[in-house]
């Protein structure tokens, strides 16, 4: 029984942990900034003259998407994968080294993505930016994270898979396969390459790769650590085991099919378009499926929710991943496509995904993982996690009702025309009529952010106050799994 | 014309995607009905207290899932899908925009035709004409000219009287139809000095501060460098090749000393796109009409 005596790796998770804190303040900060470079356009030219071409917009909004999925999100992903992997296969991490090869390797290029992409070294492929020496050094942290997850989950001490291992897992080789086919590119220089596809098959393979982003990256991970997270939280079993098999073969399975919807209108065939249409609406069944396991598994312990702020959280994350899984679908219906297409509408559902759903499920599974992992019985302060919580959700909702009313205007004004054919509205009347929109948008952000200060005090309290604790690993039960 | 190389990949298309919808389907089917023990857990745990129920699937979430696969189903016997059968209501996004694209045309063509018959400086004077040329001009023309025709940097001001091909309506109607390629060639190989001379000659004729020295030398190399190849011994421009006039106070790239040495170093490229086939004969008679009217019937 010398495992017994082992504890888990829980240097790397804390890593991990902390560096999701401050990457979300940073990618949120981009955010916010781009946020106001919308309102306020002269900004950084009045301010910062010489500075201002790497702040320019077009800059600064790959470098915030980057950093809030991948360095905000990357990073709580493999936190949380870690920490349920180890417990939940009663094992140790598999090679402690390679471990901390991905903790150095994906801040490395997290760091890289925040030079390069101001000085505008692109590849141009909207969330694949990063020209090639960084997809490579991607591609090898990325072998070696899943090296590290799948030894782990070989390792394992229990006969049976946990569920959350399965959405982690799929993550891991869907996102592999992703980047290696989309950035496949054939590099001119060190700093520039070009797509390996031409014209209507390289938009089809950006948004097979850019939809799967979402599906992979941002859905399953995030549904693995709510299947870890949620059910601790509130001390229920998961609330059906036959609804977590049939919803996660069926998300993983047509969320490949999905990608044409972003190319609605365009030179793909329609056939092709029709096809991502179709996936997509069957795509919301298999969604909803995640957000009904998580929020049953709360049923029969609701007043939890009352004083909980850990739970507060996850659950009012899987409200927003459910809203944002019905949302998707009716919008890549071709008719209310060709109405939210290139408006706000289509940030808005973005948004509300992103901060409503990977955001929310992360903090409340950082909250929960932070005091666990700094030898605490909870956070310094309750109180501040519960300020948090209000401030991130009013400000999701001011950021989603706002960019909701301005896309369904945009959209409504582009395609007004006069008695003549003429357009109603010139393009910079619909501009024009975004700034208060915009403006409230802004705010929405900077309330996020803020929250995400108060979180990054209480962190540092915490950690201040604690001390860096493993757990020894749990023997394998008899009964157990 | 079909999107496959060959047979083979429409089969493949159709066989794959139904399969693949109706699988969605039995697969849901085949897992509906597992020996469910309501309540009960499956009896696994992981990490001390993480179990799962042994709950059946909600039956509203079931047939959900059901009724977006028999949408899917029935979508792709109606529209294009499957591979290149194309559905049977025969729609197409080309169908769908030329269905559009004619009844715009019944719709809107008559209320230009009726300008069509009128001359250009009728047109000019007429309120609704003029309103409807606005609209179209703020659609097609003010990205590079501007909402108030002022024009920038590289891009003609239509607002004031002066013109670079010409300000007569049938002028005009050319421009827009078949559009201009403005062509300054490059000079640098007369060396920097004399540019800088040409430049100062240039500043001089519109009264601008100059190197009267540098001016009369400037002069000298003006006649025979090939300048007034195009802008005419008297540097008034030439409508038929689109040169401008130096000698006003108008300038399409600026009047500083460094700016146009720069514009004879390097030349100029300028483009004006052509709108007959876009646009049809009688917009670009209105869009004229606005345009002459601009700078005519103040």
């Amino acid at each position: 029984m010398s495992e017994t005596q082992t504890t888990y790796n829980y240097k790397v998770v804390r890593q991990f942990a902390v560096m999701t804190v401050i990457w979300g303040i940073v990618g949120m900060l981009v955010g916010v900034i781009i946020a106001a470079e919308l309102v306020w356009p002269e900004m950084f030219s009045a301010i910062l003259p010489e500075l201002a071409p790497y702040l320019s917009y077009g800059r600064l909004r790959p470098l915030h998407t980057n950093a809030v999925i991948f360095a905000f999100g990357g990073c709580a992903l493999f936190a949380t994968s870690y920490y349920c992997v180890q417990r939940t296969s009663h094992a140790r991490i598999f090679c402690d080294k390679l471990a901390a090869f991905t903790f150095w390797g994906w801040q490395l290029v997290i760091l890289l993505a925040a030079i390069s992409l101001p000085l505008g070294i692109t590849a141009g492929k909207e969330y694949a930016e990063l020209e090639w020496p960084i997809d490579i050094l991607i591609t090898l942290v990325w072998v070696a994270y899943a090296v590290v997850f799948f030894g782990t989950i070989a390792k394992r001490t229990v006969s049976h898979i946990y569920v959350a291992n399965w959405f982690f897992g799929s993550m891991i080789l869907a996102v592999a396969l992703l980047h290696l086919v989309n950035s496949a590119a054939i590099p001119v220089t060190f700093l520039k390459s070009y797509s390996a596809y031409a014209g209507v098959q390289d938009a089809m393979v950006q948004w097979w790769y850019g939809h799967n982003a979402v599906g992979f990256f941002l859905t399953a991970g995030f549904l693995g650590m709510m299947y870890y997270f949620v059910p601790k939280q509130a001390g229920r079993p998961v609330y059906s085991y036959r609804l977590s098999v049939v919803h996660f073969w069926a998300l993983i399975f047509t969320y490949m099919w999905a990608g044409p919807h972003h190319l609605h209108y365009t030179a793909l065939p329609d056939w092709t378009q029709s096809i991502g249409m179709i996936f997509s609406l069957i795509l919301l069944a298999p969604s909803w499926g995640g957000m009904i396991n998580g929020i049953m598994t709360l049923s029969g312990a609701w007043h939890k929710l009352r004083d909980d702020p850990v739970l507060k959280f996850l659950i009012t994350s899987l409200s927003f991943y459910g809203m944002s899984t019905f949302e998707g679908p009716m919008m890549s219906v071709k008719t209310v496509n060709a109405l939210s297409h290139y408006t706000d509408w289509t940030v808005g559902h973005v948004h509300s995904g992103a901060l409503g759903w990977v955001a929310m499920v992360s903090i409340g599974s950082l909250y929960y993982l932070l005091p666990r992992l700094f030898g605490r019985q909870e956070m310094y302060s309750v109180k501040l996690m519960t300020v948090h919580f209000w401030i991130a959700t009013i400000g999701v909702v001011l950021y989603i009702a706002s960019t909701w009313i301005s896309g369904v205007m945009q959209g409504l004004m582009w395609r007004a025309v006069n008695a003549d054919g003429t357009l109603t509205y010139s393009f910079v009347e619909s501009v024009k009529g975004s700034y208060p929109f915009w403006t409230i948008r802004f705010i929405g952000g900077v309330l996020f952010l803020s929250g995400m200060f108060i979180m990054a005090y209480n962190m540092f309290k915490t950690i201040a106050a604690g001390k860096s604790e493993d757990a020894p690993v749990l023997a394998a039960a008899a009964h157990h799994a | 014309m079909s999107d496959f190389v060959s047979e083979f990949w429409n089969f493949y298309v159709i066989g794959i995607v139904l399969v693949s919808v109706i699988g969605c389907a039995v697969f849901l089917w085949s897992q509906g009905s597992a020996n469910f023990t309501v309540g009960k857990t499956t009896g696994h745990a992981w990490d001390e207290t993480l179990e799962e129920y042994n709950n059946p699937l909600p039956k509203w979430w079931s047939w959900m899932f059901y009724i977006t696969v028999f949408f899917a189903l029935a979508y792709l016997a109606l529209y294009p899908g499957l591979g290149s059968f194309k559905g049977m209501l025969g729609w197409s996004s080309v169908g769908q925009w030329k269905g559009e694209q004619q009844k715009a045309a019944q719709q809107y063509d008559p209320i230009y035709q009726k300008f069509q018959q009128m001359d250009i400086q009728a047109v000019a004077a007429d309120k609704q004409a003029m309103e409807m040329g606005k609209r179209l001009f703020l659609t097609y023309c003010m990205q590079c000219h501007g909402a108030d025709a002022r024009g920038s940097k590289g891009f003609p001001n239509l607002a004031d009287s002066d013109w670079l091909y010409g300000g007569e309506p049938a002028q005009i109607v050319e421009t827009i139809s078949n559009g201009r390629m403005g062509v300054m060639p490059p000079h640098a190989h007369l060396g920097a000095d004399t540019v800088k001379d040409l430049a100062n000659y240039v500043r001089s004729l519109s009264g601008l501060s100059n190197d009267a020295v540098r001016a009369a030398k400037g002069q000298e190399a003006f006649m025979t460098a090939g300048c007034a190849g195009c802008h005419g011994m008297d540097a008034k421009g030439m409508h038929a090749v689109g040169a401008p006039n130096l000698t006003d106070g108008t300038w399409l790239y600026g009047s500083s000393e460094a700016t146009i040495m720069e514009t004879i170093n390097n030349g100029r490229q300028n483009k004006m796109p052509a709108w007959k086939d876009f646009l049809g004969e009688a917009k670009v008679h209105l869009l004229t009409a606005y345009v002459y009217s601009l700078s005519n019937t103040k």
